[in-house]
């Protein structure tokens, strides 16, 4: 389960955020371009400071600025899967699923054992010698999907990872998440700027207006209006 | 009326392909001719004969020992200088990004006497230096700094433009993944530059290899000091004609060789891309 109460001043408005995710939830974070979505990922994965923060994962305290505690990034067990999946293009797709593993000193036959075990539940064993760096848009992405959850993460986040691919990949990406989310039992946050998205991958929707919470709840209940600045009237 | 039109428009077309091709010959001709003029001067015979002259040898490994240890430090040096440089936001990084590209556009004969200024025996600080009995000025040494002033802006400006090329997507989801800043570095980050800091570094090389002005002001012309092929060619030219022009097409063969060593790496790069 994730509780994070986040507070950042940006350049425009200010981030105020509470999000609670619970465990084997995909929670959907929508909202119009540059209203936070990706800075409350970037500051819950610990690539951005936050000004005030208290984030909290299955109840271990990652992050509470108050007390000066703040887990370093790589220390934080957070898969995160960007929109353009960020693949290593210079490594072969098995180079890219074992990376995360041997970051983290793991030992050799636990690797081979687990990247075996992703590139054949994400279905891409026959794609393992091929350099990243050839594959297509929807094949990388489900490399980046693999190779985040292998390092078992304890909270899965997913920014617009839908937006460069087409009807298929899209759908195998969705079922994959939805499937392995609910398997490992993980909280998952997926930012996305598309309705569709939301009602078909999440369990609850939370949209964002210039950093503050304007609605939350089950996505096909989500009002087409923003009631906080009516960017969506 | 009808034929008229048509065949003026062929005409038109042959007319312009002529001159494009004229044009193409002409400066292809321009460029390729003085060249070629080198080669021709002089026999095998004796392009090999005077290859054994003291003179040339002397010249020919001051070049390559000075340019490579100038490699090396631009190299070791300038990566993490244009890393840092290209992530970091810091006070003044316009100017130091102007300073960057001053050489290039900064008479080499002003460089030296800029290094001079400062560096030589009475030096901003080379007096200091020549107070505790170390001399740069007119030293091999001096050679190097030279052939780093010049050529150093060829690696900075590349590898400045690479790094700031990388998505930080890149290196944001490796430590994601568990990875360090530096096993990110040398893992991700190098490794999808590597091709272009190779090719910065071959351009390096080419450009201190071929160093004249700035050398001759700070360094001298001392024969197995500081007397680097440029300047054994200026000498050469001015007493042992033949040891100039065989020194001239060695420093061609070579300019070639990296020419060639840059389009394929460019090459490569497309196809990997």
């Amino acid at each position: 389960m994730l509780e994070a109460v986040l507070q950042k001043k940006l350049r425009d408005y200010s981030l105020d955020l509470n999000l609670t995710v619970n465990s084997g939830e995909i929670m959907v974070l929508m909202g119009m371009n540059g209203s936070g979505k990706s800075t409350t990922l970037n500051i819950i994965a610990g690539l951005l400071e936050p000004d005030r923060a208290s984030i909290t994962l299955n109840g271990e305290l990652i992050c509470r600025t108050d007390d000066g505690i703040d887990v370093a990034v790589e220390d934080r067990k957070i898969g995160y899967v960007l929109q353009n999946s960020a693949v290593f293009p210079h490594m072969s797709v098995k180079e890219n699923v074992a990376y995360g593993l041997k970051a983290r000193h793991i030992a050799a036959d636990e690797i081979a054992r687990r990247v075996g075990y992703w590139m054949e539940h994400i279905n891409i064993a026959d794609l393992a010698e091929v350099k990243a760096g050839n594959l297509s848009g929807g094949q990388k992405q489900r490399v980046a999907l693999a190779r985040a959850l292998a390092i078992e993460p304890s909270l899965l986040m997913m920014d617009e990872p839908f937006t460069a691919l087409d009807a298929e990949s899209t759908q195998t990406v969705k079922d994959l998440t939805i499937k392995f989310i609910r398997k490992l039992s993980i909280p998952c946050i997926v930012v996305t700027h598309r309705l569709t998205d939301s009602t078909e991958i999440g369990d609850r929707a939370c949209v964002l207006c210039h950093g503050k919470k304007e609605w939350e709840g089950v996505p096909t209940e989500m009002p087409g209006f923003c009631s906080v600045c009516h960017c969506r009237d | 009326m009808t034929f008229w039109k048509p065949r003026s428009v062929q005409l038109k077309k042959k007319l312009a392909f002529a001159g494009a091709g004229i044009l193409i010959a002409a400066v292809t001709l321009y460029l390729f001719l003085p060249i070629l003029a080198v080669f021709l001067r002089i026999t095998p015979e004796r392009f090999f004969q005077t290859l054994q002259d003291p003179n040339v040898i002397s010249a020919l490994w001051l070049s390559m020992i000075t340019t490579i240890i100038t490699l090396i430090i631009v190299v070791a040096v300038g990566t993490p200088f244009a890393y840092f440089h290209s992530r970091y936001s810091y006070p003044g990084k316009v100017i130091v990004d102007t300073l960057i590209d001053l050489p290039l556009v900064l008479p080499p004969a002003v460089a030296g006497v800029a290094l001079l200024m400062l560096y030589g025996r009475v030096g901003l600080l080379g007096k200091y230096f020549n107070m505790v009995g170390i001399q740069i000025a007119f030293t091999t040494l001096a050679v190097i700094m030279a052939q780093i002033f010049v050529a150093s802006p060829f690696y900075l400006r590349q590898a400045k433009s690479l790094f700031e090329q990388i998505d930080p997507a890149y290196e944001q989801t490796s430590r994601t993944l568990g990875a360090s800043p530096v096993r990110t570095l040398f893992l991700v980050t190098l490794p999808m530059t590597t091709s272009g800091l190779i090719s910065g570094a071959v351009m390096t090389f080419g450009r201190a290899l071929g160093e004249f002005g700035a050398t001759i002001m700070f360094a001298g012309n001392v024969p197995g000091t500081t007397q680097t092929m440029p300047l054994a060619v200026y000498v050469g030219m001015q007493g042992d004609f033949y040891v100039g022009l065989t020194i001239s097409i060695l420093l061609v063969i070579i300019s070639f060789a990296i020419m060639i060593a840059v389009r394929l790496i460019q090459k490569r790069e497309e196809q990997h891309a």
